[in-house]
């Protein structure tokens, strides 16, 4: 409250080191776009400026599918307080919701389509069959996570029953490329790509400007506020549930369809770097979560100029862990703090 | 108003028994709010303010008793049919939704009322909180204390309420803030809507209310008219009885 930054302010003399880190906290996104830059400019004077925009094109495409499903665990953390482990899973089940539709006889755009309605459905017939009884239940914290957990393992392995453990072809043509400015890019690649940024664009939109999106986000702030002030919030979190494991799927097709094969350890591999997104965007802003994606999905990339690919994953730690040692609450998670 | 002797009251609570667990919070509480009243129910920590404000919003179910709402039976209904119903509440600390601006935790107060009557509703809430307009785009969680209470104030008044609960208004806020704060509650009760305004600061509360009730440790132990409560000795030890 005031008191306590009315005592932090007086602090008489901060160090070079201390003036600098709060200015850095008090413009994080300004102080960000400064740092991008210099790396830019390092990596670009360094590898050359060519392969750093077919890195960064890279990026964007991984960060696509970070940004998707990350924002789906954010506002469900947000609103629930639930750390949803098996939201990975979701990615998987999209992905191979793709392959059975497609298998069926349907077309991939509509397969795709399938995948990701299906998804919805499965997130929203957990939140009725699972989540809604044990929070009735007053179940714990820790015993949410751990059932989260477990759910993820026992989702991942009845794909794994179901649909087998081997790689499947997600049916996609992933060999034509298509070249633009220089830069190469994959012919699925760059349509997904596309779709993945305009669903990214459109959440941002509905989360501004719908009754829905701005009641979503007062849910992710405060569900007992939410409550005084009238909104339905038995509903608002079935909503949330149904778009959360729907961008979660598209968030798998994405990744699916240019990678041309699925295995059941899909969602596995990405849920790391979609937590880190979810942190560095600040945990419960949605904006964040959209933001810190990106900024995942464009570091580890760039990363693969300068050390060895197998090791993204581990850049993307390292971006979380820079970010949370200068601001806690992460990016935009500056509000929230205020409060309590 | 009502030509048939005496309308139900906007609130009321019947014998309201509210437990957490095995623990009884609220025993046997009788509590009334008029149309236009302005009622302040007192009490130190631990009394059971804020499960009285629970209780009336459906935040935690009575065990027994009944709650109403314009001689409504709402003991069992959800938090959001209560606030359709007129309900409105300022919330403790002056709650706001901060990673959301001003403007946008205003409307979440109106959602409810239909879209064509928000502009007018805007400019109510403007014209009593001039500076709220000028910082509309700003995000709430980054204004001063006295600019929280204010949009916390405006996005209650936001749903037209019938009956407005104030959670502690005084809690935190400077001396100057406190009067300035009752100034506006009792301009906003002035152009008819009831409060119940729950506090610890019993002098500043009972010098705008109608009547008061006191509570200790889970039971009302004192009520009537404000001025007589203000006169009350009994009042101080009752208060600070825990």
């Amino acid at each position: 409250m005031s008191e306590s930054s009315y005592a932090l302010d007086t602090d008489p003399r901060p160090g070079p080191l201390a003036a600098g880190v709060s200015v850095v906290r008090r413009h994080p996104l300004a102080a960000l776009g400064v740092v991008i830059a210099l790396v830019a400019l390092w990596l670009g004077i360094r590898e050359g400026w060519h392969e750093l925009a077919q890195a960064t094109l890279n990026g964007i495409v991984a960060g696509n599918y970070f940004a998707l499903g990350a924002v789906g665990l954010t506002l469900i953390f947000g609103v629930l307080r639930l750390v949803n482990f098996a939201h990975g899973e979701f990615l998987t089940f999209g992905a191979y919701m793709l392959i059975a539709a497609n298998a069926l006889g349907l077309p991939l755009v509509v397969s795709a389509v399938v995948g990701v309605v299906v998804t919805a459905g499965l997130a929203l017939s957990l939140e009725v069959v699972l989540w809604r009884p044990v929070r009735r239940k007053r179940v714990g914290e820790l015993q949410l996570l751990l059932l989260a957990l477990g759910l993820a393992y026992v989702m991942r392995y009845t794909i794994s029953f179901v649909a087998g453990p081997e790689d499947r072809a997600s049916g996609a043509d992933v060999t034509a490329g298509v070249t633009i400015l220089g830069l190469r890019i994959g012919r699925t690649e760059l349509i997904v790509t596309l779709v993945g940024l305009a669903a990214i664009a459109l959440v941002a939109i509905g989360l501004r400007y719908t009754s829905l999106g701005r009641q979503m986000r007062a849910l992710a702030d405060s569900i007992e506020l939410s409550e005084t002030t009238g909104i339905d919030t038995d509903r608002i979190v079935l909503v949330t549930w149904a778009i959360s494991g729907g961008l979660a799927g598209l968030a798998g097709i994405i990744y699916a369809l240019p990678a041309g094969t699925v295995n059941p350890q899909l969602g596995f591999t990405l849920i790391l770097s979609i937590f880190a997104a979810v942190v560095v965007g600040g945990i419960g802003n949605a904006y964040g979560a959209l933001a810190g994606g990106m900024l995942i999905g464009v570091a580890q990339e760039w990363s693969t100029l300068v050390i060895n690919p197998s090791m993204k994953v581990a850049v993307g730690f390292a971006v979380l862990i820079l970010v949370l040692l200068v601001r806690p609450q992460g990016l935009f998670g500056r509000a929230r703090s205020v409060e309590r | 108003m009502s030509t048939n002797g005496d309308p139900a009251p906007l609130l009321e609570l019947d014998g309201v028994n509210t437990y957490y667990g095995q623990i009884h919070i609220l025993e046997d509480s009788n509590l009334k709010v008029g149309e236009g009243e302005l009622v302040c129910l007192l009490g130190g920590n631990a009394s059971g303010k804020s499960t009285t404000l629970k209780t009336i919003l459906g935040l935690v179910r009575p065990r027994t008793g009944v709650v109403r709402l314009a001689g409504e039976d709402v003991t069992g209904l959800p938090t959001a049919y209560r606030i359709r119903r007129g309900l409105a509440i300022v919330p403790e600390n002056r709650r706001l939704f901060g990673p959301m601006t001003v403007l946008e935790n205003l409307e979440m107060g109106a959602y409810l009322r239909p879209r064509a009557d928000l502009k007018e509703e805007f400019e109510r809430v403007y014209t009593l909180f001039p500076l709220l307009y000028e910082r509309r785009s700003q995000l709430a969680g980054t204004l001063s204390g006295g600019e929280q209470q204010m949009v916390a104030m405006g996005r209650a008044l936001m749903s037209k309420p019938k009956l407005l609960l104030m959670d502690e208004p005084s809690m935190g806020l400077a001396p100057i803030l406190v009067e300035r704060s009752f100034e506006i509650i009792q301009q906003v009760n002035q152009a008819g809507v009831a409060m119940l305004i729950v506090e610890q600061n019993a002098n500043v509360s009972l010098s705008i209310a109608d009547r008061g009730y006191v509570l200790s440790t889970g039971r009302i132990v004192l009520e009537g008219r404000a001025a007589e409560l203000l006169a009350n000795e009994g009042l101080r030890k009752a208060y600070l009885g825990r």
